[in-house]
């Protein structure tokens, strides 16, 4: 296998993590990954993502500029920053540049946590349609826990809640 | 500053006691604390790192006016709001020596503010990395009610203030590992008898296995003077917080039962040298006319150690957990009222700790 960075000599350093039960691995030449200072924390017990965050936007093809169809670097409306400002940086300028850089986050996202998708909290404020998938998503995972552990009562009271709002979902109302 | 305002700081700053430290809660014989932190930010606004002087400031006066707004409703415990510009650095540095914001936040910087409950167990740092970072602190291992008790605050802010949130990817950070649920959970765990017995590095190898991170909290890395250790979440993305949470509850249990086991095979199988061990901590401690914070911190563990082992009653886990902030830099010299040379600041710890532990 070559180097994921330079893509000019075999990897020697492999590392990986395993999160949210799938193994992220990077594979690097021992001169890229000293360079990186990955060799240094290799030998530390504790593996960070943000130190992974930094081998990633260090490397040629995650930290490479996005650029317009004109050939000009993309830059956030909002805040003005370039793609290649936040590989620099290692942050973002603005809520809107994961909008402007949506392609190139979403399978950096996937790296560093293993998912690109929140399954969490959403704001009491947001979007009713986006807070009502999400709550039936978790209805249906509690459903088969309930029938699972036969506990039908219950999973008759979250069916109930299902439909509920299912109900809503499809009047466009919470 | 009002000066209602400026008798709550000072009683804040002015003791080296808080609500973290007083052995309350779930397995706090090992576990000194659990936090929990949510990162978020304002919609359409750039993050702190570009904000010049004026906008962070408009940031600041948008988040503690929602604050304050919520202060009238009274639905929660009110919330002082500080702008650390009017901080001497003295009085910065014991907030971060008290858990209440980060080292970073300490640094001078465009419009950075800090509101805290009265009893420090909520507090907001704005225009810190995001925004906002809502923070619980609790005594022992109840990650629950930490996160119960963000999220409440979480969402009578977000009520004010239009949070930056996508419905793929969760709320939005400025950096990419905190993007989700910004949820960054973490306990504090004092491990003596591993320390003692060799085996801290094996556990926690074990435990950042797992996708966590440990780093030590007092002196570098993983090193950990005082044997006291951080366990926090690194991924944000993907779980639910009830997850993270579970995860980390349940790793630090483990972790708890690990140092337990060490404690009774230390008590029952080297007694003689444990006990030589602690009592000659004790002495020095209770004694010694000078002391920097890193020999403060080391003999801490092994009275602390004694302390939970029924050795010196005339401590209680309260009063040997205040030294942790004691014997800071920041609070040596803000009793002292100014600032020290470091061998100065050693005689004025020294004397600060002998105190503590005689009255
Ligand atoms: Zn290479
Ligand atoms: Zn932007």
């Amino acid at each position: 296998m070559m180097c994921e960075e330079c893509g000019k000599a075999p990897a020697v350093v492999h590392f990986e993590q395993v999160q949210n039960g799938r193994k992220v691995v990077m594979n690097l030449c021992r001169e890229c990954a000293e360079k990186k200072g990955v060799l240094n924390f290799l030998f530390q017990p504790a593996f960070s993502i943000n130190n992974l965050l930094s081998a990633l936007l260090g490397s040629q093809v995650s930290g490479a500029p996005v650029l317009e169809p004109s050939g000009r670097e993309r830059r956030c409306p909002v805040c003005g920053m370039s793609y290649r400002d936040f590989a620099r940086a290692g942050r973002l300028g603005c809520s809107r540049c994961y909008e402007t850089f949506e392609d190139r986050l979403d399978p950096l996202l996937r790296r560093i946590h293993g998912s690109e998708r929140h399954v969490g909290k959403a704001p009491a404020r947001s979007s009713g349609a986006a807070k009502i998938r999400r709550e039936l998503e978790q209805l249906k995972a509690e459903l088969a826990e309930a029938v699972a552990k036969e506990a039908y009562e219950r999973a008759a009271e979250i069916r109930d809640r299902i439909r509920e709002l299912e109900k809503a979902a499809r009047g466009g109302e919470a | 500053m009002k000066d209602e305002r400026k008798e709550i700081l000072e009683s804040i700053v002015g003791s080296s006691s808080s609500p973290w430290m007083d052995g309350s809660g779930n397995l706090a014989d090992v576990v000194i604390s659990s936090r929990v932190r949510l990162a978020r930010n304002l919609r359409d606004t750039p993050f702190p790192h570009l904000l010049e002087e004026r906008a962070a400031r408009d940031v600041m006066d948008r988040v503690f006016k929602v604050i304050e707004s919520v202060n009238k409703k009274g639905t929660w415990g009110e919330l002082t709001t500080i702008d650390l510009s009017e901080l001497n650095s003295r009085d910065r540095q014991v907030l971060v020596e008290k858990h209440l914001m980060s080292p970073q936040h300490a640094e001078p910087g465009p419009g950075k503010g800090l509101a805290t409950r009265r009893d420090e167990r909520v507090s907001v740092m704005v225009n810190e990395e995001d925004h906002l970072r809502i923070q619980c602190l609790f005594s022992g291992l109840e990650l629950d009610e930490a996160y119960i008790t963000a999220s409440g605050t979480d969402d009578l802010l977000d009520e004010g203030l239009d949070f930056a949130y996508d419905d793929t990817i969760g709320f939005l950070t400025a950096c990419p590992t905190n993007a989700g649920t910004g949820l960054r959970a973490s306990v504090m765990v004092h491990l003596p008898a591993l320390a003692i017995g060799d085996e801290v590095a094996r556990v926690l190898a074990a435990v950042n296995k797992l996708g966590l991170v440990v780093r030590g909290l007092y002196g570098e890395g993983t090193e950990g003077k005082g044997n006291v250790f951080q366990i926090s979440n690194q991924i944000t993305l993907g779980q639910t917080e009830k997850e993270i949470i579970e995860n980390l509850s349940l790793v630090g249990k483990q972790v708890v039962a690990e140092e337990k086991r060490f404690r009774e095979n230390l008590y029952k199988t080297r007694r003689t040298e444990l006990e030589d061990r602690i009592f000659r901590a004790w002495g020095i401690l209770a004694n010694a006319r000078s002391m920097s914070s890193g020999e403060a911190v080391r003999l801490w563990s092994d009275v602390r150690l004694g302390v939970e082992l029924e050795m010196l009653p005339q401590m209680n886990v309260r009063k040997i957990n205040e030294i942790l902030v004691l014997a800071q830099p920041g609070f040596v010299q803000r009793v002292a009222g100014r600032d020290m040379a470091p061998e100065e600041r050693d005689v004025k710890r020294a004397e600060l700790i002998r105190h503590h532990v005689s009255s």
